[in-house]
């Protein structure tokens, strides 16, 4: 579902002397429908930029990542907008949202986007809300003034609302209790069962041993100094 | 799919000194593009030449039109381009008093649109008229007061409604948010993305707010002197710009 070759990606910061800082050189994976890959390294490794380029987010300076059939590094603007809205879904570490749109349109919109209809997307936004603890007479407010955690888990359900075929996680359980923790394991361990490829990066590491089956080192791409 | 706007080469001089130029891009159905650019890079130019108030140079503004498909708007004739100017194109304007008309109630400003594409009958012009301002958020009682009483918030979710309630396929926005406090801003910015996603519309919005851009367009073109130095998904340019200046720009802001 997902593939990366020798994927390459530099920083080039042209107001401070034009330098030129190289993340990422020759990274290459690959996952499978209903797997999960963990990406890890130590901190500055690379592994949200890796993530990033993969949803297209940021660019790669060469290679090829392709996310079903489509070269994510090659393609036009709406080929990743459509990607997004019916392939390709990522789990920010921090919610970012319109303000003044209530919670529960925040989580069904990803549903209305691939047309289900207003009563199928509620109802399933309204599950996931559930599952995930978010007081009802909250659902109606706008996430923006919700607690560090709660925005997370709005975060989650949204996420989680359309299935994906691919699905991107950073640390979808940082700041989590551990009933909510326990919640958002499940979502990933269903969500597998329902065939979605997924990268994610925990650094919980009893998360990451129970979903993850597979772990990419991203430090091994790290481009070694000339 | 056919996009519903192409641009090719546009370029407009003003004397010797450059608008804008070369200037290429198409826009699709639905689809909301941005324009970042600093002070006198050539944004308003750019877009006064694609909604027709200001003739370019050179280049060809193809847009696909409901009768006759695909066609070059600058090769129509001046009533021709002016039927779509009131048909398929709205334009909001940064100051509301380009775009409304002061002595006239709420109700007429927005009836008289209507009226312009050949509406008739008193009656439905009206409850139109007010069924528009209830979408904008304007109270019903207020259909029969001018512009001038308004707040600027209020004068410029006017002016969307006169802009939409032709059912155009294609607004134009000159910093809609220009002018406004944040929060009065939040709350238009939320207007116009639901009547974006209602109405399938798309929707060309230049601004130098970067915080707009990115919760309003899907696709950033970047301007510098005239010229588009950098273009991509929105929230692509806005974290991993490649151009210096659009590096700057970014840099530059504290959090978006
Ligand atoms: N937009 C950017 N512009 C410039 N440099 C960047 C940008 N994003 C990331 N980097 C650099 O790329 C390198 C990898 O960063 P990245 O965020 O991918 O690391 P990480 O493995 O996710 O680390 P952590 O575990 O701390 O989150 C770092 O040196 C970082 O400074
Ligand atoms: N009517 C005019 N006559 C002569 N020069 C003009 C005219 N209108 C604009 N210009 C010039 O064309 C260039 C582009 O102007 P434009 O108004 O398109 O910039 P802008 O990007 O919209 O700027 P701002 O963000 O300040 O609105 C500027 O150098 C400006 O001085
Ligand atoms: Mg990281
Ligand atoms: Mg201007």
């Amino acid at each position: 579902m997902i593939t990366v070759e020798k994927l390459t990606k530099t920083f080039t910061l042209h107001n401070q002397e034009a330098a030129v800082i190289p993340v990422i050189e020759g990274a290459g994976f690959s996952v499978a429908p209903g797997e999960c890959v963990a990406l890890t390294g130590e901190s500055g490794a690379g592994k949200s930029t890796v993530m990033r380029i993969l949803y297209g987010n940021y660019l790669a300076q060469g290679g090829v990542v392709r996310i079903g059939d489509v070269d994510i590094t090659q393609a036009e603007p709406r080929e990743i907008l459509r990607l997004r809205r019916e392939t390709l879904g990522y789990v920010s570490q921090f919610l970012r949202v319109v303000p003044r749109v209530p919670t529960l349109d925040v989580v069904s919109e990803p549903l209305l986007n691939v047309g289900w209809s207003e009563a199928d997307a509620k109802a399933r936004a309204s599950d996931l809300l559930e599952r995930l603890r978010i007081p009802e007479r909250l659902w109606s407010l706008s996430p923006t003034t919700f607690s560090g955690g709660e925005q997370q888990r709005v975060n989650i359900a949204r996420g989680f609302a359309h299935r994906y075929p691919a699905l991107l996680l950073d640390e979808p359980t940082a700041s989590l209790d551990a009933t909510n923790r326990e919640t958002v394991l499940s979502l990933i361990e269903e969500a597998k069962a329902g065939g979605t490829a997924i990268v994610g990066i925990f650094h919980d590491l009893d998360a990451r041993s129970r979903v993850a089956d597979r772990e990419v080192d991203v430090s091994a791409f790290t481009p070694k100094a000339a | 799919m056919t996009p519903l706007l192409n641009v090719r080469d546009l370029t407009k001089a003003y004397g010797g000194r450059i608008g804008c130029a070369d200037v290429s891009f198409s826009l699709y159905p639905g689809e909301v593009l941005g324009i970042v650019g600093e002070s006198g890079s050539g944004k308003s130019t750019l877009l006064n030449c694609l909604a027709g108030h200001l003739p370019p140079d050179t280049g060809e503004v193809i847009f696909d039109t409901r009768a006759d498909g695909p066609r070059d708007v600058l090769q129509m004739s001046e009533p021709e381009r002016r039927m779509l100017g009131r048909t398929d194109w709205a334009f909001v304007h940064q100051n509301p008093r380009d775009g409304l008309r002061m002595r006239v109630s709420a109700g007429g400003n927005v009836g008289e649109r209507l009226m312009a594409v050949g509406a008739r009958h008193y009656g439905e012009i009206r409850e139109q008229a007010l069924d528009w301002l209830d979408r904008v958020e304007i109270a019903g009682e207020r259909v029969d007061d001018r512009p001038a009483a308004f707040s600027g918030g209020m004068q410029q979710r006017l002016q969307i409604a006169r802009n939409l309630v032709t059912g155009p396929r294609l607004i134009f926005m000159d910093e809609p948010t220009g002018g406004l406090d944040v929060s009065v801003q939040a709350r238009l910015l939320d207007l116009l993305r639901g009547l974006v996603r209602q109405m399938g519309l798309s929707a060309i919005v230049v601004t130098h707010d970067l915080a707009v851009v990115r919760l309003l367009a899907d696709r950033l073109m970047v301007m510098k002197d005239g010229h588009v130095i950098e273009t991509g998904l929105t929230d692509q340019v806005l974290d991993d710009p490649q151009a210096p200046y659009t590096q700057l720009l970014v840099s530059s802001v504290l959090q978006v």
